[in-house]
């Protein structure tokens, strides 16, 4: 059973506070650290890892301070979000480094090769790796200490969806091993697939904590916004008022477009194409307005 | 204190292809000038003495001193890869010491062999001048690859703080100002050469106790403080 305690902790760099006055406990299983760009997942990342000195506060282990006190990496496994990693080398020769630098030889480290499946290219230099292939290796020296923690940045970032649903399969079952693995990501389904535990951060603040569904259903429930184009946007407008769903249309007479309130997602989204079919009205475009991640989280900050 | 895995990771990154090069073209250039010396003007002492006081140890070994010493650790906190360092549970202090050794090695390899070599065509060691600058150079490889060390360790910017070291500090001041010349690790090893001739040909402006304490208190104190800035090194995030 290994626990990361993160106790009221703060930085700031100068006069800018990356994190404010956080405080977490992430248990055995998978954890997803989810939050816009920008909003301190990495400056948080980096002092669980030990790698930053909170300004205040304390990142502890199963007890044990993280910050200072090399001892502690028997128990980590970091992977970095950054992609240098000692391109001269081959696959092999980059994790066997690893796996000797914890004092463990050839063995362990070709045990975890074949843990991410990167036997196949293991001879071949880092610098002819895709992103992908990179993410795996750095995954297999993370991993060859057989660590109860594992600690990844932004480890989807630039895969494609085969590479990221392998990932995801690996951290799945590491998880289910009962060892600890927090990871962040700015994709809300990212995070949706992999964890069911969450910890939301944003603007450097916790804004909330628990069950993937929950969290899920905050985001939810929000007012959507869209942007609809159609054959006839006025007899649209008319149309979906009537429902209960939508709370309030614009015509946009400048822009040549309906702009829609909606307050019950999955009922709007049925809604819609219904009543433009019944109608005989041509939907030419039909976009969320307010999608971005931001907007997402800043009414979960609200709420 | 040292560890082979940390010795070989740097070693890899430091004879990287462009890296060698610059480390390569200096030594090259000082055989080419000794050789067109001897050719143009014959075997001469003096001549020895001026190519190797003047060129090699005066421009190269402190040169060659910041590519190994700051490549040692510089690039690695630059481009993030030194957290596979930092992960480990490994002390601090092992990691700087074996990248010093790595950067002494490096640097004596890249400078004190030329010199000897320079030496040797420029008047075949007479009067031990070939001898003297090899060891003057020696002795300047340990200290400047501390030195070097601790600058690509505590600043970005450790390539051009140490180019203005070696090339405004000891060339410039050292022969402008004459107080600068004892905080001079060229001096501190000249004392070395002294010693090692006998004679007047080569001199320094320090005398060998002062230069012998004055390297052994830069190397050791540069070494532990890089122990110490790394303990507490941050990376920051990409945001």
């Amino acid at each position: 059973m290994t626990t990361l305690s993160i106790d009221h902790v703060s930085r700031w760099f100068g006069n800018v506070v990356a994190v404010n006055d956080v405080t977490m406990t992430i248990g055995p299983g998978v954890t997803g650290l989810l939050g816009p760009n920008g909003a301190g997942k990495s400056t948080l990342i980096n002092m669980m890892g030990g790698f930053l000195a909170p300004s205040t506060g304390s990142v502890t282990l199963d007890g044990q301070p993280v910050w200072r006190n090399e001892q502690i990496y028997r128990h980590i496994g970091v992977v970095p979000e950054r992609e240098a990693m000692y391109d001269v080398l081959t696959g092999r020769e980059f994790v066997v480094a690893n796996a000797e630098l914890h004092g463990l030889g050839a063995k362990a480290a070709q045990r975890a090769l074949a843990t991410v499946e990167m036997e196949y290219a293991q001879d071949r230099k880092i610098a002819t790796y895709s992103k992908g292939m990179r993410q795996r290796v750095k995954m297999a020296s993370a991993l060859v200490h057989d660590p109860s923690l594992l600690l990844l940045d932004e480890p989807f970032n630039g895969m494609d969806p085969r590479q990221r649903m392998q990932l995801m399969e690996l951290l799945r079952r590491m998880g289910d091993e009962g060892r600890t693995v927090l990871f962040s990501s700015h994709i809300l389904e990212e995070v949706e697939q992999l964890a069911r535990h969450v910890e939301v951060v944003v603007a450097g603040r916790h804004a909330a904590s628990g069950d993937f569904r929950r969290i899920r259903r905050l985001m939810t429930d929000r007012p959507h916004r869209y942007l609809v184009r159609s054959s006839d946007d006025r007899a649209l407008a008319a149309a979906l008022i009537a429902d209960p769903s939508t709370s309030g249309i614009e015509v946009d007479v400048a822009e040549g477009a309906l702009r829609i309130q909606a307050v019950d997602f999955g009922r709007f989204t049925a809604l819609l194409p219904r009543v433009a079919k019944e109608h005989g009205i041509r939907l030419l475009a039909v976009s969320p307005s307010d999608e971005s991640l931001e907007s997402v989280f800043s009414y979960l900050v609200a709420a | 204190m040292y560890d082979p895995t940390v010795a070989r990771l740097t070693y890899r990154g430091l004879l990287g292809r462009r890296r060698a090069l610059i480390l390569g073209a200096l030594p090259l250039l000082l055989l080419v000038i000794a050789t067109a010396v001897r050719l143009l003007a014959g075997a001469d002492d003096q001549t020895a003495v001026n190519v190797l006081g003047g060129f090699a140890l005066a421009t190269m070994v402190p040169l060659v001193g910041v590519v190994a010493g700051t490549g040692a650790i510089g690039p690695e906190i630059d481009d993030g890869s030194v957290v596979y360092l930092l992960s480990k549970p490994l002390k601090r202090p092992t990691i700087i010491l074996t990248k010093l050794i790595v950067a002494i090695a490096v640097t004596m390899v890249f400078s004190a062999v030329p010199t000897l070599l320079a030496g040797l065509i420029l008047n075949g060691n007479g009067q031990q001048i070939a001898v003297a600058y090899t060891v003057a150079a020696l002795v300047a490889s340990i200290a400047y690859a501390a030195l070097f060390l601790l600058l690509g360790t505590v600043s970005r910017h450790a390539v051009v703080l140490g180019l203005v070291y070696a090339l405004v500090w000891e060339a410039l001041f050292g022969s402008l100002v004459p107080g600068a010349r004892t905080l001079s690790v060229q001096q501190w090893s000249l004392a070395v050469a002294h010693k090692v001739t006998g004679g007047d040909l080569v001199t320094s402006d320090v005398g060998l106790p002062t230069a012998t304490v004055l390297l052994a208190a830069v190397t050791v104190l540069a070494t532990w403080y890089a122990g110490r800035k790394l303990r507490s090194l941050t990376l920051a995030g990409e945001e």
